[in-house]
């Protein structure tokens, strides 16, 4: 039994159709990539996970449970995260208090060693805890995002565009935290990116998103070399070394 | 002053030129409009209109407008510049010390007010009024300043306490503090009532909404005669006896009798102070409480992003229903304590400028911030006090100062925000 199961999933805002039927699975252990370009559907199938919009059709099964129509906050307590687009992260409020919004429907046993986790994880956030979270250069608060969402000890990840608007060395570190996340802790990652090129290679399947419709599917290695994702993907500029 | 000298020291010379320039042009504006406006004054000739020119007071405009202008500029030059690093711990420190010697001594004063030798009726009076919207402006600081909600009606909640005490006291005999809770239940309920349908719109629409609210309350109480007395409003409302054990007044078994001191009529306004004095650092606590608290943290999440807010679980309208009605409970307290103190409530005291004056004080304060508020109520409620001598003009002085004030401060008198978490212990250390 797949982790993560969408069945058929249509999507709308309003009359635009974002999400039309899509299938995806996402095993335990796994690390899942899903490349579109923009306005694909990439970030409205994360959301339409974690329930906001919701699917109009389809089902999304978490474990063998329905969540589909699950109240939001049951699905992150059932262990579904999401660290947003573009952070999102509570400029005005202080760096641990952003980490411990993202523990509220944590268990409160866990917070103190989730804190030191985190801060064993980047330290730069430990030194920084004080500050106010907006005042953090963007690699930082991409860090503190997803230190956020991981608070609630997650056990499916779901990135949406971690690596935007990093500098390589920045993204490379993004990177790397999560395959050591997926490695170590055993985390579940559903990583959407605009950087196909980093994100096919940690990826162990990955999918192609067009048009709110699933074009390609396969393991990282095969949609690397595949002569369409280069073409439509990686020639583009996002290709690095 | 090294400081200032080394600021000064930084920055360029001043171009002179082109501040006469820029007030010149403020000047010829000034002209521009003060011609129709000041310049020319029609008066009666014989039956007929005539106009006749004011070049005297034009020409005062236009210089005033000149001087002001080169003044301001002058002075926005010399403005320190702000660092946009955040400050150091010693300094944070320091500004946090300063605060609570603030706080301390403010407290100080409040306490001790009515005993001052100058504390007659009139100041006791302001201080009470002064405290109401103290404790207004902490009421809708959590609505406004914490959860980000705007709310132009909030008087509304102060108009549904005031006319819950009104009527339950009059017609049910109850007594004030039986009453107090009673009013600010009604007006949670009323909050969660406006809330329920609305909270899901955001900003703007909110505002609209929230002011719609308030002036269908009012229309309501104008006409509803039969439930308020519409315009004439409810009169004759019980004062507040002594925590229901023993009236005030001159006779047996009331206060002084029962403490055996001399009557005076000042003691039931003291004791009215001391009540007000009290609902307000209640109202203190309880947001400093609750800022900490789980609940409070997931308003000022709210308030920065409401969606980061869904991907971690959170109900946002939930959320933002309890801060709309623990302000609205606040407000219904407050509101319900002005009936007791008053005797007289009407539709009059409800308005829109109401819930305007509130708001200023919550911004001007500094969203979010306690003391700020303090200074901000202080500061609107004495003003129109001082400037009685220029009745047609304080509208003009009220403004003149709010704009003066945001341009000296944009975020408020008092923007720092107190973190609610304290440094977790570094490791080792
Ligand atoms: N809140 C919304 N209301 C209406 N339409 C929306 C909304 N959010 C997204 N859309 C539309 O849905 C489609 C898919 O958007 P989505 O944000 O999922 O794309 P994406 O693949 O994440 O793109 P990007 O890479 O630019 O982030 C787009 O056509 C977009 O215009
Ligand atoms: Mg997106």
């Amino acid at each position: 039994m797949p982790m993560l199961e969408l069945q058929g999933i249509h999507t709308y805002y309003g009359h635009v159709q974002a999400l039309k039927g899509v299938d995806v699975t996402v095993e335990q252990g796994e690390i899942v990539t899903l490349i579109g370009a923009n306005g694909a559907g990439k970030s409205t199938l994360l959301m339409t996970i974690c329930g906001n919009p919701r699917a109009t059709r389809g089902k999304i099964m978490f474990e063998g449970q329905d969540i589909t129509r699950a109240p939001i906050s049951t699905i992150v307590r059932q262990g579904v995260q999401q660290v947003p687009e573009g952070r999102r992260i509570f400029s005005r409020m202080t760096v641990l208090e952003n980490l411990q919004m993202g523990a509220t429907l944590g268990d409160p046993a866990h917070y103190k060693s989730d804190l030191d986790r985190m801060f064993g994880m980047f330290s730069i956030l430990e030194k920084r805890q004080t500050q106010r979270a907006g005042t953090l250069s963007g690699g930082e608060q991409q860090m503190l995002a997803i230190c956020r969402a991981l608070m609630s000890r997650p056990r499916l990840l779901m990135l949406d565009e971690p690596s935007l608007g990093l500098a390589p060395l920045i993204v490379k570190q993004i990177f790397k935290t999560i395959q050591d996340l997926n490695r170590e802790n055993g985390t579940t990652i559903l990583l959407v990116e605009q950087n196909a090129f980093h994100a096919l290679k940690v990826a162990h399947r990955a999918y192609v998103l067009q048009n709110g419709e699933i074009r390609l599917q396969g393991s990282g290695q095969e949609l690397l070399s595949n002569p369409e994702v280069r073409a439509l993907y990686l020639e583009g500029g996002h290709h690095a070394p | 002053m090294t400081q200032g000298a080394m600021g000064m020291a930084a920055r360029p010379a001043i171009d002179y030129a082109a501040l006469l320039k820029d007030a010149a042009l403020a000047a010829f504006v000034v002209f521009f409009l003060a011609f129709p406006l000041i310049g020319l004054q029609t008066y009666d000739q014989g039956g007929a209109l005539a106009v006749r020119g004011r070049w005297d007071l034009l020409a005062y405009a236009v210089i005033i407008g000149f001087v002001g202008r080169f003044l301001f500029q002058l002075a926005m030059l010399f403005k320190p510049v702000k660092s946009t690093k955040e400050p150091s711990d010693a300094s944070l420190a320091r500004q946090r010390q300063i605060g609570m010697i603030i706080r301390y001594a403010l407290l100080g004063i409040a306490l001790t007010m009515p005993f001052l030798p100058f504390s007659d009726r009139s100041w006791l009076d302001r201080g009470i009024n002064v405290l109401i919207y103290v404790m207004l402006g902490w009421g809708l600081n959590i609505v406004v300043g914490l959860a980000g909600l705007l709310d132009l009606g909030y008087v509304a909640f102060y108009a549904v306490g005031a006319y819950s005490y009104a009527l339950l006291s009059l017609n049910f005999g109850l007594n004030f503090w039986v009453c107090l809770p009673l009013a600010g239940l009604f007006a949670a309920l009323f909050g969660v009532l406006l809330g329920a349908p609305t909270l899901r719109l955001r900003g703007d629409y909110l505002a609209i909404v929230t002011l719609g609210f308030g002036e269908i309350i009012r229309v309501v109480l104008l006409n509803w005669g039969s439930l308020s007395g519409g315009p004439n409003g409810i009169a004759s409302i019980p004062r507040m006896d002594f925590f229901g054990l023993f009236p005030f007044g001159n006779r047996e078994g009331a206060f002084h009798t029962v403490f055996g001191i001399e009557y005076e009529r000042t003691h039931q306004i003291i004791f009215t102070y001391f009540v007000i004095l009290a609902l307000a650092l209640m109202t203190n606590w309880m947001v400093n409480r609750l800022r900490k608290l789980p609940l409070g943290r997931a308003w000022e999440a709210l308030r920065e992003d409401e969606i980061a807010c869904k991907s971690l679980g959170m109900n946002p309208t939930n959320t933002k229903l309890s801060a709309f009605a623990i302000g609205a409970m606040l407000g219904g307290f407050a509101g319900s304590f002005f009936a007791a103190k008053q005797g007289f409530i009407n539709p009059e005291s409800f308005t829109f400028m109401e819930s305007a004056t509130i708001l200023a004080i919550v911004v001007l304060g500094g969203m979010g911030s306690q003391m700020g508020v303090v200074f901000a109520a202080i500061f609107l409620v004495l003003l129109p006090e001082v400037t009685r001598d220029f009745e047609q003009s304080r509208m003009l002085l009220f403004g003149a100062a709010m704009i003066l004030i945001m341009v000296w401060r944009p975020k408020g008198v008092i923007s720092h925000r107190e973190p609610t978490l304290r440094l977790n212990p570094v490791k080792g250390a």
